[in-house]
């Protein structure tokens, strides 16, 4: 789509504004709807709208397959870090009272970082998905 | 705080641990771009899980159930992993065969899957592993159902990645009836949630019985979605369509590992059900519900038998005798007394152990001589003796010889089918028990008695990485069958325990 001048400003208007909503969504999902599957979702769409506008290998050569490979199970290996940090300090997996003196200020901070291990994983994983759809038709 | 509260105990962890471990360790695996890596820390993660269990086994045995709760809510408001004699023995099961096949792995693996692959397929083995273990660990009805789907997908890719195209359809169909069954169980468990407002298993089991005066329809059609839900998962008669195939075309090693055990969680999820929450709390003696396991398990036992007969792939005869082993298994749960009960439960064990076996001998077979088609091996006993010797050993457990572990377990169900005054049914497990001669006997007959055909002249026996699990199952098929004091006395405490609570 090299010539579709209006496809292209589009975008370049709407990626930003789709991972910004999504960073919304993320951050408000431990007291609103939301969290990190969806906001993972819409990272992936936005990285998928970039692909194909741009071209699979403009999206490739600033997420390359590899990365993404890495860093889905990578999100997993940090929700998990967090679950055997209260593990290793003698709390129950995943008990959150460990990571900061005060139950709700832990509780938070618990949240936010197994979300982030969720969007992480979850957007990786939807766009290892579109590149492997990609790549057959290639 | 307490001195417990200090520090971390492993001992203390053990619940949370035997689904944490493998998940990680399954990620870690997914990162690596080396196959004997992967493969190494699989197999040490699955005896490290076995250790586990047998440590939660000796702990409730000792002690008495375990209640863990994750996060630190305690139940029924958090999830609460809990480990009595029932699920410890499962757990030791699942971890298990697992340990034992994981050296299977190193070159049946290299054969069936592409070099590129292999660390993803030991991440979906461990998350299938994973699953497994939890749906055995986790007393919480809806917790059961996610890691009934962290298993399930696991599965449907390990069948996908066999070599042969029809690995793909047969995933495929798996998937369609697989997603079927978990959707029918969690439309149930959101109807009991409605009526209950608990998903704690125990604490349902409580307020069931109450409940049940007010909503009987939302409690009978919550009940009737997970049971059948439950009988796809576990294949029982009619709803196994999908095992067959799946079982076929998947690469030997997911045969060997699924077949011992996917289906048998699934049995004991069936099991933790039945007796330990509806049973509990609710009468089942005004509805049909023991008539139509009795009819559905025998119509498993000799369709499925019947079926195995007439199979030229020997992968696909046991499939279908699974099927009618799953009739076995279900049958005590219809028969419902001591006996019965722990025939069902001995079974669930020595089904794992001797199909593993039976499999794990049928892919080293495909493995030297490329078939599992009965028309082309014949005269393979003289080429491959250990080999069809183990598997004469797991087909005779199948059979119900004395002396192997298929006895042990029909013995315990014809007891019980005498003790509830089924005689009829005693005579059918006897009977069943001749249709297993033929199917196991026409092995036999080609691979001793007919002439070395031309394929497998220059066949050997498989390397020795093979060889040793199918020489230890085979040896633990008749070590279980001789000394019952481990397994037998095992399965009579958990067939006690479940009984226990049944209202009558």
């Amino acid at each position: 789509m090299k010539f579709e001048a209006i496809f292209r400003v589009v975008a370049k208007i709407l990626i930003p504004l789709i991972v910004l909503f999504a960073f919304y969504v993320h951050f408000h999902g431990d007291f609103s709807p939301g969290g990190g599957f969806q906001a993972g979702v819409m990272i992936a769409a936005a990285a998928i709208l970039y692909a194909v506008v741009f071209g699979v290998d403009e999206a490739q050569s600033i997420l390359s397959q590899r990365a993404v490979a890495f860093l889905a199970p990578f999100g997993v290996l940090l929700y998990a870090a967090v679950g055997l940090c209260a593990l290793l300090s003698g709390k129950n997996f995943l008990d959150y009272t460990v990571l900061a003196h005060h139950s709700k200020h832990a509780h938070h901070i618990g949240i936010l970082l197994i979300e982030i291990g969720v969007i992480i994983t979850v957007s990786c994983t939807m766009i290892a998905i579109f590149y492997a759809f990609v790549d057959r038709s290639r | 705080m307490s001195a417990i509260e200090e520090g971390f105990v492993l001992k203390e962890h053990l619940p949370a641990l035997i689904v944490v471990v493998p998940m990680v360790v399954a990620a870690a695996v997914a990162m690596t771009r080396n196959n004997r890596v992967a493969w190494a820390a699989s197999t040490i993660v699955t005896w490290a899980l076995f250790v586990f269990s047998a440590m939660l086994l000796a702990e409730v045995t000792n002690v008495g159930e375990i209640s863990y709760s994750l996060g630190g809510w305690p139940p029924p408001y958090g999830i609460e992993y809990r480990v009595d004699i029932v699920n410890a023995l499962i757990l030791m099961l699942v971890s298990g065969i697992g340990a034992v096949v994981m050296p299977y792995a190193l070159r049946a693996v290299d054969k069936d899957i592409h070099a590129g692959m292999h660390p993803w397929f030991y991440c979906t083995y461990l998350l299938c592993l994973c699953g497994l273990l939890g749906m055995t660990v986790t007393g919480d009805a809806f917790n059961i159902f996610v890691f009934m789907e962290i298993s399930s997908l696991a599965t449907y890719v390990l069948i996908a990645l066999g070599r042969r195209r029809e690995a793909l359809l047969s995933a495929y169909q798996y998937l369609v009836m697989g997603t079927i069954g978990a959707t029918l169980y969690v439309i149930g468990v959101g109807l009991l949630y409605i009526v209950t407002g608990s998903l704690n298993l125990s604490d349902i089991a409580g307020r069931l019985g109450p409940a049940m005066s007010d909503h009987s329809r939302s409690v009978m059609a919550g009940i009737a979605f997970i049971f059948t839900g439950l009988s796809l998962k576990l294949a029982l008669f009619p709803l196994h369509f999908w095992l067959p195939n799946a079982y076929a075309f998947a690469p030997s090693f997911a045969t060997i590992f699924l077949a011992a055990t996917a289906t048998k969680v699934a049995i004991y999820v069936f099991l933790r059900l039945y007796f330990s929450v509806f049973g509990a709390a609710i009468s089942f003696s005004q509805f049909p519900v023991v008539e139509v396991i009795l009819v559905l398990s025998l119509a498993a036992i000799f369709t499925a038998s019947f079926l195995a007969i007439y199979e030229d792939s020997i992968v696909r005869m046991l499939a279908y005798s699974s099927v009618a082993q799953i009739g076995y298994i279900t049958l005590g749960v219809a028969i419902a007394n001591k006996a019965g009960l722990t025939g069902s439960i001995v079974h669930l064990v020595n089904h794992g152990l001797m199909k593993a076996l039976l499999f794990a001998a049928v892919g080293a077979i495909i493995f030297r001589v490329g078939t599992d088609k009965l028309s082309k091996i014949s005269g393979l006993g003289f080429k491959m003796p250990v080999t069809t010797a183990a598997f004469v050993v797991g087909g005779l457990s199948i059979i119900g010889v004395p002396s192997t572990v298929g006895f042990v377990s029909k013995w315990y169900l014809g007891v019980g089918a005498v003790n509830a005054g089924l005689w009829p049914v005693t005579l059918a497990i006897m009977v069943s028990s001749l249709l297993a001669v033929l199917y196991i006997g026409r092995v036999i007959e080609v691979v001793y008695f007919n002439p070395v055909c031309e394929r497998c002249v220059k066949v050997k026996e498989p390397p020795l990485s093979m060889l040793a699990p199918i020489i230890l199952l085979a040896i633990a098929t008749v070590y279980f069958g001789l000394d019952t004091s481990f397994t037998g006395d095992i399965a009579i405490k958990a067939a006690e325990q479940l009984l226990e609570g049944l209202k009558q």
